[in-house]
């Protein structure tokens, strides 16, 4: 249980500086290794004393896991690179809109300094009794605390629960997965390249895990393909503050339109409703053809809950998610062309 | 070395969760000592054949060829409880060794499948078949103490050929009983801790410290079935088990391995009608 704070527990602290070197070691130390990116997820775990690594591999001073290289295929980010660094690139700004709205709305500015991208991708979920050290299912134990009659699971799973609750809390997954993101891990044989939806582990699968990464495993870098470079994009969290918070929910479209204004190609994924992002492929293909408007928004809201389960206190949850999967396809087009458009923008006032 | 995996409950109460892994590997390399011992007594020792070959020509006078030993509905008990113990072991196991997949579901429907094949085996077994003939009797344990006797060199009478089921095989049963009644137990109420659609959930119905035992146990009598599965196998693919692995399959065997492993006294095969498809009626105890 955590009863230490702010004292973290021994540990022997290396500090590669290039990523093979960083692969190498962690790769050395197995599963007693802890990799450590800006830190903002790895220090609440270590002053908690909730995880006791040996060793800690801080990788801040690998210089070639940082920055943003444009090149013809698209454009490739370092997984060390920061999240401001990316809400405030031109390129990305430009061709690739919806992840710097995504990141841009991760948690304050002072986090967005020292957060990475490989990181807030990377990070564990944020069910507190899981992070307060309680011996549940994810933590290794028979129980999940938050799904019981009077657990506090108000920010949990309506979607994927298997005896594990927890939501998966990151920003920018979404806007990766619409951008046809590929993820580049370093591991022991070799390079493993990864789309951006399938990096992620359900409880069903591994309910120790929460993504691909095995020890010794290292996310170097994050490709975006320029397939959907400068489509319409749409991004929207809605969260308990407007700083400084985890999302509720979120989420994330890219889409091409024709120019009578009908859906060509959309990519559409919402993440903290399930214990990873969702990509919506069945919606995806339910929309496509149809104009984006608010009646095609309306049947996509509705088709993407179905089969949703509230737990006790989330209910709440599924019109929420319905609504801003219709935001997430009108909204793509101007207020004007949005035949019977939304009464509310960005911002989740009336996402819910 | 800790057998068991600790945590410390909400309530700040230390309570078992579950075995340690590590016993998974343990069972195993117990049922592999057990194969590989087994097999290197049998090549390096050479133990004389356990029954004189004294085959009465009375007593053999009425059996026929083929001697029904299983009958169809005792053979697919078997075979469904095998393929649904075989799952369990495949789901609860290799996702601890690494092996990831949607195990859960899978899991709890070889569970009841199991449960469901158990019971109806208690009720065929008690009411239809020869119940006794599976436990140990008075003549196996004389016969036990005189066969530890001769290993040793003492001076002890031969023993008596088996009745329908050699001790080994009862003392399996038993084995296989206390595990198998042991994980279905504790298996059902622990379906209770997930979504089954079956069941309404309730995580509450025990303590921490009361889930957590049922935990172990589960575990431990997992953990025993590997051990146990390792070792049925291997005694099923043993040259001289064979008649009795293919009277599993087939139903029947063969009268000159009846006549020389069993006492015909002890399992007696008696003629029936012809009209009944069986043709003759062993004192079925499966």
């Amino acid at each position: 249980m955590a009863v230490i704070r702010d004292v973290m527990p021994a540990f022997d602290l290396l500090q590669p500086s290039s990523a093979a070197e960083a692969q190498q070691l962690l790769e050395q130390n197995g599963a007693d290794a802890w990799v450590m990116a800006g830190g903002l997820d790895s220090f609440d775990w270590l002053k908690d004393r909730i995880k006791k690594p040996k060793v800690l591999v801080d990788l801040s001073g690998v210089d070639e896991l940082r920055g943003i290289r444009a090149n013809e295929a698209g454009v490739e980010i370092g997984a060390m690179t920061t999240l401001t660094e990316i809400a405030n690139h031109p390129e990305i700004k430009k061709n690739y809109g919806v992840l710097a709205d995504a990141v841009s709305v991760v948690a304050s500015p002072q986090i967005r300094n020292q957060g990475t991208l490989g990181g807030n991708i990377s990070q564990d979920v944020r069910c507190w009794y899981y992070r307060g050290g309680w011996p549940c299912y994810r933590a290794g134990g028979n129980l999940c605390y938050a799904d019981t009659p009077v657990g506090r699971n108000r920010e949990h799973a309506i979607f994927g629960a298997n005896r594990c609750v927890a939501v998966h809390p990151s920003d920018s997954v979404p806007a990766l997965i619409v951008l046809d993101a590929k993820l580049v891990v370093q591991t022991a044989k070799g390079e493993r390249v990864v789309d951006a939806e399938d990096y992620f582990v359900g409880p069903e699968i591994d309910i120790t895990r929460i993504n691909m990464l095995r020890p010794g495993d290292l996310l170097t870098a994050i490709r975006i393909p320029n397939t959907w470079a400068g489509a319409k994009f749409y991004f929207e969290k809605v969260r308990d503050r407007n700083v400084w918070d985890f999302p509720l929910m979120n989420v994330a479209s890219a889409i091409k339109l024709s120019g009578g204004g009908s859906i060509d190609a959309i990519r559409l994924a919402v993440n903290a409703a399930s214990p990873r992002p969702m990509r919506l492929k069945a919606v995806e293909d339910a929309v496509r053809g149809k104009p984006a408007n608010a009646e095609t928004g309306e049947m996509a809201g509705k088709m993407a809950v179905a089969g949703a389960v509230p737990l006790q206190f989330n209910a709440y949850k599924i019109p929420l998610m319905r609504n801003l999967v219709k935001r997430s396809i009108v909204g793509v087009q101007p207020p004007q062309q949005a035949r019977n458009g939304l009464a509310g923008g960005p911002g989740g006032q009336e996402a819910a | 070395m800790s057998f068991l995996q600790w945590a410390t409950s909400p309530w700040g109460q230390s309570v078992p969760i579950h075995i340690a892994w590590t016993l998974i590997w343990i069972a195993v390399i117990a049922g592999f000592c057990f194969m590989v011992m087994h097999a290197l007594y049998l090549i390096i020792v050479k133990p004389p054949k356990r029954f004189a070959e004294q085959k009465s020509e009375a007593a053999a006078a009425g059996v026929p060829d083929r001697v029904p030993r299983h009958t169809l509905v005792a053979r697919l008990f078997h075979w469904v409880m095998a393929s649904s113990m075989l799952a369990l072991l495949i789901t609860a196991f290799l996702p601890k060794i690494g092996v990831q997949f949607n195990w859960v579901v899978y899991h709890w429907i070889a569970g009841l499948v199991l449960t469901a094949s158990v019971l109806f085996h208690i009720v065929h077994a008690s009411f239809f078949l020869d119940f006794w003939s599976i436990w140990p009797d008075k003549t196996d344990l004389v016969d036990a103490k005189n066969r530890v006797l001769r290993f040793f060199g003492k001076d002890a009478p031969p023993p008596s050929k088996f009745a329908k089921y050699p001790l080994e095989n009862k003392l399996y049963h038993g084995a296989v009983m206390i595990a198998g009644l042991a994980v279905i137990v504790t298996g059902l109420f622990m379906m209770k801790r997930v979504e089954t659609g079956i069941l309404v959930r309730n995580p509450y119905l025990f303590s921490d410290m009361t889930w957590g035992m049922m935990y172990v146990l589960h575990g431990l009598a997992g953990v025993g079935f590997i051990a146990l599965t390792i070792m049925h196998v291997y005694m099923g693919l043993r040259p001289e088990k064979l008649p009795i692995t293919k009277s599993m399959i087939f139903g029947w065997m063969s009268r000159d391995f009846y006549l020389e492993e069993h006492d015909t006294a002890r399992w007696a095969v008696k003629s029936t009608p012809p009209d009944t498809n069986r043709g003759l009626a062993a004192n079925d105890g499966d």
